[in-house]
């Protein structure tokens, strides 16, 4: 018992003890407590406010634009850049002043990050300087410490692996100007391009993608701590043009250094194989910004190299209008196959004389030899029988004159006269419009675009609308799949009338376009020549005998040139214009003659994968 | 032979180990209730404030966690420490069984293979063995004279007992869970009697065996030590916790921001804040006042538990009350510490308040021992029923 009460005393002393000194322990959390609390309550509280996380968007990659093959037009391209981050920087303007010292900009730089950082929220970095060189890099590398808020970080640049090639059809990105900044503040993100033209304007929602956002926080200095959180956005969806890159390379080779347009459709679904307009330029040069030089030379170039000729270039459609002239009449009943009209060489309405072309007598002819000879004085009487109205109305329904929907920016809808828009523009119409209006000339101004869905519509009687876009993330659009388009409303008997005229303008020696027959086996195109007069001779000129080849190259004739193939089973259509080319048969035909040989040979058509697999 | 015992001591009024339960409940420590639900409704406060000002996910989850624990102790509470005193040793056995089974299947969670789920809840074997080690080494000090804890045999066995569940936590691993045990199985031994200096001897040898021991860390736990004695050279890592934690305490105040105003705790600034910061949560809206509340509310608890066992009739209940109330202030002594930037942070949490069901239940069972042994304390123990 004494024994128990002596250990129990011993344990009593011991645990007090211990109790003690957790006391004692206690005590000292309870003083390191009122020191941190209390003591250095000034300095944590600030600390505690400057603590922050700063959150920043980040541009998503733009979508790629591929041709139906895969091949990329339009891709992304690394380089560096620097950012700034306002909220980071104590002194955001000594920051600047420290970046200016180690990476010199122009003035007008300065005043854009100036006014940049004056108007955007803090969410949205400012873009300091795109494709920093390595010297930029390691200076700013070794100064991070004078540069708080100061990002270094990757970008993406837009590239354009075919240049000029496809300038056009895909078009370009540029930064947003200040207004569509203003407008959408994603716009605003450094990286973030709008699609100026092209595939890329027509498509810049799908390819634009979502941003993302980084998510930072940042100590005391303002100085980033940690990256909290990182969503990179959604990317831009991929867009795939029905474009084949390889007919495009050939429809550039053809028009080399001349000036005009080249457009190649799938006849039965309207998809663009090729779009080509040239002069062009280097698209890339957009999203670094275009040296003023360079731009000064764009704009000084009489080919307009900026404009896309194939869809907003207006031409006079010259004896490529004369299919629908002649369709127009034999709707109207005032033509028919067997009709013959007799051509002396020239065209006489009241005293005022029309020529034929340079002045043959063709003869007494039918509608199909009128075609195949490229008469006007045959085209003439037609379109005085018929009327300027219902050729316009023919004119509309073969997709000339009329908005085709074209997924592309800047599509002009052309024009095709008729009575009332004489009118309305205080026009006196007189018949002798209507004569020239017989063979593509006076008011009618059409695009390639234009002449090339309406050769196509000539081919497969189906109402096909030109587009280009064939896959958006994959999915194929609607339109890609001959199904898709109504019948033409055109009896399919006068439309074979006149493709048998455009039979044999190819494929009989007295064709205007019989040089530029197929060369493969059992397959023969079907086509239309043009020569569009740009200037009337003046007498004096006439006098001087005054020729096309003599005369200054600006007020030559465009030369033209619409046809299909096969003949006897369209599958593709082409309109070539040559600005100035003189006679469509000698400078449009042959660029149209390649790009049929290559397109029957390949045959793209409806393919997602090139025939015979992956062969360039 | 208990018939035995029994009669020699029939003035002993509770030497019967049925006597009634409304008897048992009165002689529970309410006051130690009391302060345990007070804690237990500032761990909801500062849940509530976790959340943004919400009782989900956290505060109410953890409250019906504690009322279950509640039960949980109050049910222990009211079973004789005699019996509990016959379990001792299986349930250490136990104990060392579940920290073998963790660490062959356990899971993983943040670099640790520590947890295990039993009947869909989640525990960790290391939290039990700690009560389960206490339970043991009363067990086997309870009849211990002071000529036998002179000798270096009998003290062996316990070391060894201690050495066994703590090598096996350290390989989980757990550090901060290794060196609580270690501690705990240590203030049971000097409680026991063992002399001061041995403690002396031992502490110098850990102080010579920790450089050795650095080497075989994982690095996470190297990286946790580097960064406590310079903060700033990882402000990535674990260091940014250290900084936060303190920004956090030190924007308190002596008043606070005021309940839900904490920046540092609203902004997010500590990842999670619910676990193991909870405490900054208090401390940054409630101010220095409000700490010092929870501070003297913890330390009631010890002080309680530590009057228990002074006030315990038997060596068996003694020890464990020690034991209970050495784990209790482990606990809170490691993680205020770690709050504070005063030692390593260890992933300990602060019992009562931060949210997690493991660190609760293990607290409250050993609470439910406590009150066993403050409900059975003047209980005689036959010497012969061990």
């Amino acid at each position: 018992m004494k024994r128990d009460a002596k250990d129990r005393a011993a344990f009593t002393r011991r645990a007090l003890l211990i109790g003690t000194a957790q006391f004692g322990i206690f005590g000292a959390i309870a003083g390191r407590l009122y020191n941190l609390q209390v003591a250095k309550h000034g300095k944590y509280a600030l600390m505690a406010e400057q603590n922050s996380i700063s959150e920043r968007l980040e541009a998503p990659l733009r979508g790629l634009i591929t041709d139906r093959f895969g091949t990329v037009l339009a891709g992304n391209q690394q380089h560096w850049r620097a950012l700034f981050m306002q909220a980071l920087a104590p002194d955001p303007q000594a920051v600047l002043d420290n970046f200016y010292r180690l990476v010199p900009l122009p003035d007008d730089e300065k005043a854009r990050i100036a006014a940049e950082l004056a108007h955007r929220p803090g969410y949205i970095p400012v873009l300091l300087k795109d494709y920093l060189d390595w010297p930029d890099m390691a200076a700013l590398e070794v100064n991070t410490p004078d540069l708080p808020g100061v990002v270094v970080e990757v970008g993406a640049s837009r590239s354009y692996p075919f240049g000029p090639g496809l300038a056009h059809a895909v078009g370009y990105v540029a930064r947003p100007n200040q207004r569509e900044a203003a407008a959408d503040p994603v716009l605003s993100l450094p990286g973030m391009r709008i699609g100026r033209t092209g595939a890329e304007a027509a498509q810049d929602a799908v390819l634009r993608g979502v941003p993302g956002f980084v998510q930072m926080e940042t100590n005391v200095h303002g100085q980033v701590v940690r990256q909290v959180a990182h969503d990179p956005g959604t990317p831009g969806q991929e867009v795939t043009l029905a474009l084949d890159a390889g007919l495009q390379a050939l429809a550039v080779q053809g028009l080399k250094d001349q000036t005009g347009a080249v457009v190649m459709l799938d006849a039965s679904t309207g998809e663009i194989l090729a779009l080509a307009s040239s002069p062009s330029f280097d698209p890339s040069l957009f999203d670094k910004g275009v040296p003023q030089a360079t731009w000064n030379a764009w704009m000084a170039d009489p080919g307009h190299p900026l404009q896309n000729k194939a869809v907003s270039g207006l031409f006079a459609p010259g004896s490529t209008f004369k299919p629908t002239v002649a369709l127009a009449a034999m709707k109207a009943g005032t033509l028919t196959a067997e009709t013959i009209l007799t051509c002396p060489g020239f065209f006489k309405l009241g005293d005022h004389v029309f020529w034929c072309d340079n002045h043959t007598a063709h003869g007494s002819i039918t509608v199909t030899t009128a075609l195949q000879v490229s008469c006007d004085v045959f085209f003439y009487q037609v379109a005085l029988g018929v009327g300027i109205d219902r050729i316009a109305a023919m004119a509309t329904v073969m997709g000339l004159g009329t908005d085709l929907g074209v997924d592309l920016p800047d599509a002009e809808t052309g024009l095709v006269p008729t009575l009332d828009w004489a009118r309305q523009h205080g026009i006196h119409w007189v018949e002798g419009s209507t004569v020239v209006q017989g063979i593509g000339q006076g008011y009618t101004q059409l695009t390639p675009l234009a002449l090339a869905t309406m050769i196509a519509r000539v081919a497969t009687g189906s109402a096909v609308g030109p587009h280009i876009t064939r896959r958006i993330a994959g999915t194929l659009q609607i339109g890609s799949t001959p199904g898709d388009w109504p019948v033409l409303d055109v009896d399919p008997a006068h439309l074979a009338i006149v493709r048998q005229g455009l039979f044999e303008v190819v494929n009989t020696p007295a064709g205007t376009a019989y040089a530029d027959r197929l060369t493969l086996p059992d397959v023969q195109m079907a086509g239309k020549t043009g020569t569009a007069q740009v200037h009337d001779n003046t007498a004096r000129e006439k006098r001087q005998g005054f020729n096309d080849l003599t005369m200054a190259w600006a007020q030559r004739p465009n030369a033209l040139f619409v046809a299909y193939a096969p003949y006897d089973n369209p599958r593709y259509a082409v309109a070539v214009v040559i600005e100035h080319g003189d006679y469509g048969g000698v400078a449009a035909a042959p660029i149209a003659n390649a790009l049929m040989t290559h397109a029957l040979t390949h045959d793209p058509a409806g393919r997602d994968v090139p025939l015979g697999g992956g062969a360039a | 032979m208990m018939m035995d015992s029994e009669r020699l001591a029939p003035q002993r009024p509770f030497r019967d180990r049925s006597f009634g339960l409304m008897r048992k409940l009165l002689r529970v420590n309410w006051l130690f209730v009391l302060c345990v639900c007070l804690l237990a409704g500032v761990g909801y406060t500062a849940l509530y404030s976790a959340a943004g000002g919400a009782p989900r996910p956290y505060a109410d989850s953890q409250l019906f966690r504690f009322i279950g624990a509640l039960v949980l102790m109050l049910g222990i509470a009211m079973v004789d420490i005699r019996q509990i005193a016959k379990i001792s040793w299986p349930a250490y056995a136990l104990g060392v069984l579940l920290l073998l089974v963790v660490m062959k299947f356990g899971h993983t969670g943040l670099g640790a293979k520590r947890w295990m789920t039993v009947g869909g809840m989640e525990i960790q074997p290391s939290e039990l063995m700690k009560l389960f080690l206490t339970l043991g080494l009363a067990a086997y000090f309870r009849r211990a004279t002071q000529e036998r804890l002179n000798e270096a045999l009998f003290l062996l066995p316990a070391v060894a007992a201690i050495l066994l569940p703590v090598g096996l936590i350290l390989k989980e691993p757990n550090l901060g869970t290794a060196v609580i045990t270690a501690m705990i199985g240590a203030t049971v031994m000097l409680g026991a009697g063992v002399r001061w200096w041995k403690f002396a001897i031992l502490l110098g040898v850990m102080l010579v065996a920790a450089p050795l021991l650095y080497h075989h860390l994982h690095d996470y736990q190297r990286a946790r030590i580097t960064t406590f004695l310079n903060p700033g050279s990882d402000p990535l890592g674990a260091g940014y916790n250290i900084i936060q934690s303190k920004i956090a305490l030190g924007s308190g105040g002596l008043t606070g921001q005021g309940y839900l105003h904490g920046t540092q705790n609203q902004l997010n600034f500590l990842p999670e804040k619910q676990t193991d910061f909870v405490f900054t949560i208090i401390a940054e809206e409630f101010g220095f006042l409000g700490s010092m509340a929870v501070l003297v509310l913890l330390f009631s608890i010890i002080a309680m538990a530590l009057y228990t066992a002074i006030s315990c009739g038997h060596v068996y209940g003694r020890l464990v009350a020690l034991g209970v109330a050495a784990n209790f202030f482990l606990y809170c002594f490691v993680n205020l510490s770690m709050v504070m930037g005063l030692i390593p942070v260890g992933g300990v949490p602060l019992p009562l308040i931060s949210y997690g069901g493991s660190a609760l239940t293990a607290v409250m069972l050993g609470f439910g021992v406590l009150m066993s042994v403050h409900v059975h304390r003047d209980v005689e123990f036959a010497s012969e029923e061990f």
